[in-house]
């Protein structure tokens, strides 16, 4: 059985987006679109998660996610508590479970979890009261499902469906959370063609077992596609044997104009952030009019909002 | 039982004649979604108000969230105006408990301070739960509180009450 899902079907934890029914994709998709609006009225928040707390859990710093995640459970007017936990004193699984029974003992209805080391989430998923959701935040290289929902929000916006798309996922997939979530995403929606180009060093081995097309060319990976999601490189990639320099991947496999020239005049091109400018993407092209770079943030937030109310509501599993 | 209840389209009319008399130049109609929307609908055009209709989702402000989740189709709600100092006409089809329109006034409120809110309904069924009342209401009636009363629109648009 899915631990994601309750007896009825509905989603009871967010863990990766791997096994999830496009039925519930779909409808955290269709919700977060209703929230949309709730950003730009007077009162921005909705009363729906009204004294419930959730804690933002994070044994991995990240900023940014940590407060997407804040201002989508604020706009929800739910109290939300932030705990950046030092991975150090917290290495061990049964430091992690005493941290979490402490805060389930303060009324915790939903933990939000990012941790360095992969199925963090799940085994305090595992671990909590029937009445706790956990959402993973990103835990080592496995998933980072919310952000695999934003992508798909995007899309859908840009492309207003996905059974016709051609999506192009370019850059270490080998080291990417976010590839991962992207690809079973892409998958479940129906997207027909779903490829990924990067050098062999930084694709898993097995890939193309996920149903993708892969390509170690940008002319012939790109052509003819309707969206391109750039990853991410880390500079600490660059220092080990993976890859030669920062200019010589720039040269094969960062998007200029004159390789997203390939793809379909009206291709998207989308990044998680933060870009590395000249390397992986040309400023040129991360400015320019094909880039839906800027307004994902807006959608972070709705998506985020919309897979909170999802678990949140209802009699507790 | 079924009794035959009268036509929605003939109601519409009567609401619309009632109505129109109190429209100001401020007033802005909202539909609660879905049967409210459709009722709005119509009396947006025969009441030829010149403001955009507005159309409310209540599924983020209902009471029972925690004992029934989400609502499974959430709907975008869209006000197209500033409701500042405006007056509200809200619009749904049928009137039981109130508890759809408390949701909704709370709604409204966070998108501005309107100078009034009236409530038109199709249907006042009574049982009320809350201190809400129609300012107007198409038919008054009691309906045991098994049964449902439910409005239903055919593809061409056509809008039928019924009992069930």
């Amino acid at each position: 059985m899915n631990p994601q899902l309750n007896q009825d079907g509905g989603l009871r934890h967010l863990l990766t987006l791997d096994g999830l029914p496009r039925a519930i994709l779909t409808q955290i998709l269709d919700t977060a679109e209703s929230f949309m609006d709730v950003g730009e009225r007077e009162v921005k928040k909705v009363p729906l998660l009204r004294g419930k707390s959730i804690f933002n859990l994070f044994f991995e710093p990240s900023t940014r996610t940590r407060t997407t995640f804040e201002i989508a459970a604020k706009r929800l007017s739910a109290d939300v508590v932030n705990l950046n936990i030092s991975t150090s004193s917290q290495t061990k699984g049964e430091a992690i479970l005493d941290t979490v029974d402490n805060l389930a003992a303060m009324h915790a209805d939903m933990f939000i979890v990012r941790h360095s080391q992969s199925g963090a989430a799940h085994f305090i998923a595992r671990n909590v009261a029937p009445h706790i959701s956990v959402i993973n935040a990103g835990d080592g290289r496995h998933a980072h499902p919310t952000q695999g929902l934003l992508d798909m929000f995007t899309i859908r916006r840009f492309k207003g469906d996905f059974h016709n798309l051609t999506v192009a996922i370019v850059g270490d997939v080998l080291h990417s959370r976010v590839a991962r979530s992207q690809i079973h995403a892409l998958t479940t929606l129906g997207v027909p063609e779903v490829r990924v180009i990067a050098p062999k060093t930084l694709l898993p081995t097995g890939v193309e077992q996920m149903g993708v097309k892969v390509y170690h060319d940008m002319t012939a990976g790109l052509a003819g596609c309707d969206v391109v999601i750039m990853l991410r490189l880390q500079n600490e990639r660059m220092k080990g044997a993976l890859l030669p320099s920062a200019q010589e991947y720039f040269k094969f496999f960062g998007l200029t104009p004159e390789k997203l020239a390939y793809a379909k005049p009206d291709a998207i091109v989308m990044h998680p952030g933060p870009m590395n400018r000249g390397v992986e993407i040309d400023s040129e092209v991360a400015d320019g009019p094909q880039s839906v770079i800027l307004p994902r943030v807006t959608y972070g937030i709705a998506v985020r909002m919309a897979v909170m109310a999802l678990l949140a509501g209802g009699p507790s599993a | 039982m079924h009794a035959s209840l009268p036509d929605a389209n003939t109601l519409i009319a009567q609401l619309a004649a009632a109505i129109a008399p109190n429209l100001t130049p401020e007033t802005v109609i909202v539909g609660i979604h879905t049967g409210g929307v459709w009722v709005a609908e119509r009396l947006h055009a025969l009441l030829k108000c010149a403001t955009p209709l507005g159309t409310l989702d209540i599924s983020f402000y209902r009471d029972d969230f925690s004992r029934i989740g989400l609502h499974p189709q959430v709907k975008p709600s869209t006000l197209p105006v500033d409701l500042e100092g405006r007056d509200i006409l809200l619009v749904d089809d049928v009137l039981h408990s109130g508890r759809t329109v408390r949701a909704a006034m709370n709604e409204l409120f966070d998108y501005g301070r309107p100078a009034t809110i009236r409530l038109a309904v199709l249907v006042d069924r009574g049982d009320h739960e809350l201190p809400i009342r129609p300012d107007f209401a198409g038919l008054t009636l009691t309906v045991p509180n098994h049964q449902n009363i439910n409005l239903s629109r055919l593809d061409d648009g056509h809008l039928t009450l019924s009992l069930a």
